[in-house]
């Protein structure tokens, strides 16, 4: 088969951008158009061009939050015509061209909104609840040195895979960005997933999922409705079962922790 | 003139670092917390470091200019990691990785350092495993492995295209039960912006929150810096659009020595240039290599043909041909080489014509399509979206972009640079690649450097001072450093300028490419060294940057990180032209072999050079280390 040649040609767009100067100013749609723009450039550097153009004549430019621009970083948080990471399936927005567009389109440019996200200028949000999410829980505690031999814990293929799966999340929150109860359950479900699929993840398993479902609830995520726009937008297209298997856990670990018996032991001695 | 004591431990080869261990200092327990350790950056040999070293006790405080740890762009590394594991039985062992490595770094690495690489490349192997990094397996559970550039066995460890990220994912769950335990003080959106020096010793950093514009300073026994590498000096890289060189740069300006800046690797498979609005080149895994042959075609004139018009016969795929020991595996500086020598013959492919075929025709057909969608699905999807051609059905384009790169800070056998207390790690040093890298080898040494080299190596400086003899932040020493930061950004705010920060990035990257990149001469590199001084002067007269200091400012930051990268691109065409020699990914067009491979002067280059800055306008000192080579012979690299 012949390589998919189109032909490209330059058109113009109109970008609607919410703009907000601070945390505690307000904020408001404002229009810029984006001309001659190349269907082959992607819609950041849509933006990087744009941003330039206001340079020039002394505004400020559009801040907007990106770094690796290869959709792995999880940087990139635009909300493209009201819908987290814009048009694509299993993209992040630093991988939308602006193929996706046509002549004369408004685009629709806003910030990752949710109450656990606040808002820092324009189009960043501020997403350390998520750090916060993994530090009560997202590790298995291994000191370094103290590991065995990899291959003498043996993992089932199927096993890993799904932990991959689940492990491929990027943390960019367009899975809370997308709920209506701004609810963070499928990132923190992908990763109480991938570590509660492998032995090395055992011990911890209850205790794990415990600490990182009650900080989640503390740092104002809402909760699960099971609408499951969070897959849905998803850039590593993390499925919702990821959801269901965490409830599971979590359900087993609070009955488990109230009728466990709890040794005696202290530390010490001679 | 710096002092350039390597440190290198006595004894045979394979025994030094094991002495090493027996007989530098330790810090006792207790006193392990009265010491303050900073590090700044948080991708895998920063993270890895901060959680280790707040295991052992130590208080860290870890600071990255992104709002994560886990952005940090080690996430992006897509193949994976070696490790002379040898759970393939296939022969190989840590002496072969070993020379592997240094038979990659075309014999302008340390062998003391690299063979210490190789050995604790299976005790990372191990960490990562019981961290849960989901690595590839096979169906008895065991790990899985592939083969990479520049060796013949299979040691590569993965985790399908997102080795770097799952990589990171776990120093970073590492670091984040560190800090959720009060171990480490994490510092996100803090970029620093100057080494703070107290007689002599590195003993503090000026940061600037990039979210408010506070400016503030902190002390602390020792610095580490785990900070990347400098590729974005050519504007255009596999490197994250922040990626950048500003913490090293500054610390050379306060006297760490800069080594090797022209050792830059040039990727031979990424997404051709589309237009120059371009902000970025995607990479496309080496792994691909493993099963995707590379060609063009044998006839100039049909360089424009599609690709399934041209017959077998008519398809020239050279690296098979030139290289049949290694083939499509060749590494990456002769890859890249060899496909600028197609496209200067004008055989290229492409609308540009610099490009290359990278064909999956032959593994689709023996494999299947599913198997190789299971191997490399993500990266047929990148593919996809940037270029909107199906990989499946038509050879992917390639071509050479900037990666990585082998120069940066010098340091010891300790990790240390020259300025006592000032660490480095990862590729913001020098260390252990020579003049070229291999693939799924930078991962193993950022996780070499902070799981199992920083934890032991900085005791021996730490236990030469006095623990709680850390100066406080408020000395004079910090309050001129910060005063520096102050100025620089108060200047840029003032400035009457006209054109964008990055209307100057791409011109020095331009700048870079021409002169400076796959293939340099004397002339050339002359030239840019016009070029770029006068392009810094025309940033300073007329750069413009809008915004306040005391807010999220984009430009401010971009201004900053793009001065030090027109002064630190000088420096790099200086060691260019000095190094009269080719080697790795440093090739000069006037010392080549008749067939166009790398020509080494081991007679009057076999060292270390080793920048030294003298102040504001003065040309650097070129300091040397020689390479004592007492176990290996430096023999001509041959892949054929």
């Amino acid at each position: 088969m012949v390589a998919e040649h189109s032909v490209k040609k330059n058109f113009s767009v109109t970008l609607r951008v919410w703009r907000q100067a601070g945390p505690n100013q307000p904020g408001k749609f404002v229009d810029y158009p984006a001309t001659d723009i190349s269907p082959d450039m992607s819609f950041l550097e849509m933006l990087d061009v744009v941003n330039d153009g206001l340079t020039k004549i002394g505004d400020e430019p559009i801040a907007f939050a990106h770094d690796c621009r290869e959709g792995i970083c999880g940087t990139c948080s635009c909300t493209i015509n009201g819908k987290p990471h814009g048009p694509g399936k299993g993209i992040a927005t630093c991988q939308v061209y602006m193929r996706s567009f046509g002549e004369g389109d408004v685009i629709v440019v806003e910030p990752f909104r949710a109450r656990a996200f606040p808002l820092i200028k324009d189009l960043v949000t501020n997403r350390e609840a998520f750090d916060k999410i993994q530090q009560a829980g997202g590790f298995i505690s291994v000191r370094t040195g103290a590991a065995p031999d990899a291959n003498s814990i043996p993992v089932p293929k199927e096993d890993a895979d799904l932990a991959m799966d689940a492990a491929s999340c990027i943390g960019c929150g367009a899975c809370v960005a997308a709920c209506k109860n701004a609810s963070a359950m499928l990132f923190v479900a992908a990763k109480v997933s991938q570590l509660g699929l492998m032995p090395q993840g055992q011990p911890e398993r209850d205790k794990r999922v415990l600490a990182m479902v009650k900080t989640m609830d503390e740092a104002g995520f809402g909760n699960c409705s099971n609408q499951y726009e969070c897959s849905a937008v998803c850039p590593k297209l993390i499925t919702h079962d990821f959801i269901a298997r965490m409830n599971r856990d979590y359900l087993a670990a609070l009955f488990r922790s109230n009728f466990k018996p709890v040794s005696g032991a202290s530390d010490g001695g001679a | 003139m710096a002092k350039l004591d390597s440190k290198t431990p006595s004894g045979p080869l394979a025994d030094k670092w094991q002495k090493h261990k027996t007989e530098i200092k330790l810090v006792n327990p207790a006193n392990k917390r009265k010491y303050e350790i900073i590090v700044v950056g948080g991708g895998l040999a920063g993270s890895s470091a901060s959680a280790t070293l707040a295991e052992l006790g130590y208080k860290v405080k870890n600071f990255v200019f992104h709002d994560s740890p886990r952005r940090a762009h080690s996430i992006a590394a897509q193949g994976g990691i070696n490790a002379a594991k040898n759970y393939q039985n296939d022969g190989d062992s840590v002496h072969r990785l070993f020379y592997d490595t240094l038979k990659g770094g075309d014999y302008r690495a340390r062998e003391s350092n690299v063979h210490r690489l190789a050995e604790v490349s299976v005790n990372i192997i191990d960490q990562c495993a019981a961290q849960g990094v989901p690595f590839a397996r096979e169906y008895g559970g065991l790990l899985a492995n592939r083969s990479f550039g520049g060796a013949q066995v299979s040691r590569t460890f993965y985790a399908r295209g997102q080795t770097g990220q799952q990589l990171l994912l776990g120093a970073y769950s590492a670091l984040s039960r560190m800090v959720g335990q009060g171990g480490v003080e994490l510092h996100t959106n803090s970029e620093m912006l100057d080494l703070v020096l107290v007689d002599g010793h590195a003993k503090g950093i000026i940061v600037r929150d990039l979210n408010t514009g506070a400016i503030t300073r902190h002390s602390a026994d020792a610095v580490i810096l785990a900070t990347g590498g400098y590729g974005n000096v050519f504007n255009l890289s596999t490197y994250a659009r922040q990626s950048n060189a500003t913490a090293i740069w500054r610390a050379y300006k306060r006297g760490a020595c800069l080594a090797n800046p022209c050792y830059t690797q040039i990727h031979p498979t990424c997404i051709p240039v589309s237009g120059d609005y371009q902000s970025k080149l995607t990479l496309m895994s080496e792994s691909l290599r493993n099963d995707g042959r590379i060609w063009v075609p044998k006839k100039k004139e049909d360089a424009k043909k599609p690709p399934a018009s041209i017959p077998e016969a008519d398809r020239d795929y050279y690296l098979e041909r030139i290289y049949p020991s290694f083939g499509n595996l060749a590494p990456r500086d002769v890859s890249s080489r060899a496909a600028m020598r197609m496209c200067d013959e004008g055989r290229g492919v492409g609308e540009t014509g610099l490009g290359v075929y990278l064909d999956f025709a032959d593994a689709i057909s023996r494999l299947g399509e599913p198997a190789v969608r299971e191997r490399y699905g993500n990266l047929f999807d990148i593919y996809h979206e940037i270029t909107a051609e199906n990989a499946y059905k038509t050879p992917m384009r390639i071509f050479p972009a900037v990666h990585y790169t082998m120069g940066g800070l010098w340091v010891d056998y300790n990790l240390m640079s020259n300025i006592p207390g000032l660490f480095v790690l990862g590729e913001a040093n020098f260390s252990d690649h020579g003049a070229n890298r291999l693939g799924a080898s930078a991962l193993m040494q950022g996780l070499a450097d902070g799981y199992f080299v920083i934890p032991y190596t900085i005791g021996d400086y730490l236990a030469g001072q006095k623990p709680g003899s850390r100066p406080k932040a408020d000395g004079a020493e910090f309050k001129q450093a910060e005063q520096n930061v102050q100025s620089m950004t108060e200047k840029f705010l003032a400035n009457k300028g006209t054109e964008p920060v990055s209307h100057f990035h791409k011109r020095l990257g331009k700048i870079m490419w021409e002169h400076c990149g796959m293939a340099r001469t004397k002339a050339g590199l002359e030239q840019a060294l016009q070029k770029i001084p006068a392009l810094r002067e025309e940033f300073q007269a007329n750069v413009k940057v809008p915004g306040s200091a005391a807010t999220l400012n984009q430009s401010l930051e971009q201004a900053g990180r793009v001065a030090d990268f027109i002064e630190l691109g000088e420096l790099l065409c200086r060691d260019a032209l000095t190094r009269e020699e080719s080697c790795g990914g440093h090739f000069r067009e006037e010392y080549q072999h008749p067939d166009g491979e790398c020509k080494r002067d081991d007679e009057h280059y076999a060292h270390v050079a080793a920048w030294e800055y003298q102040g504001a306008g003065k040309t650097p000192l070129r300091n040397t280390e020689p390479l004592n080579y007492e176990f290996t012979k430096m023999s001509v690299r041959s892949y054929k």
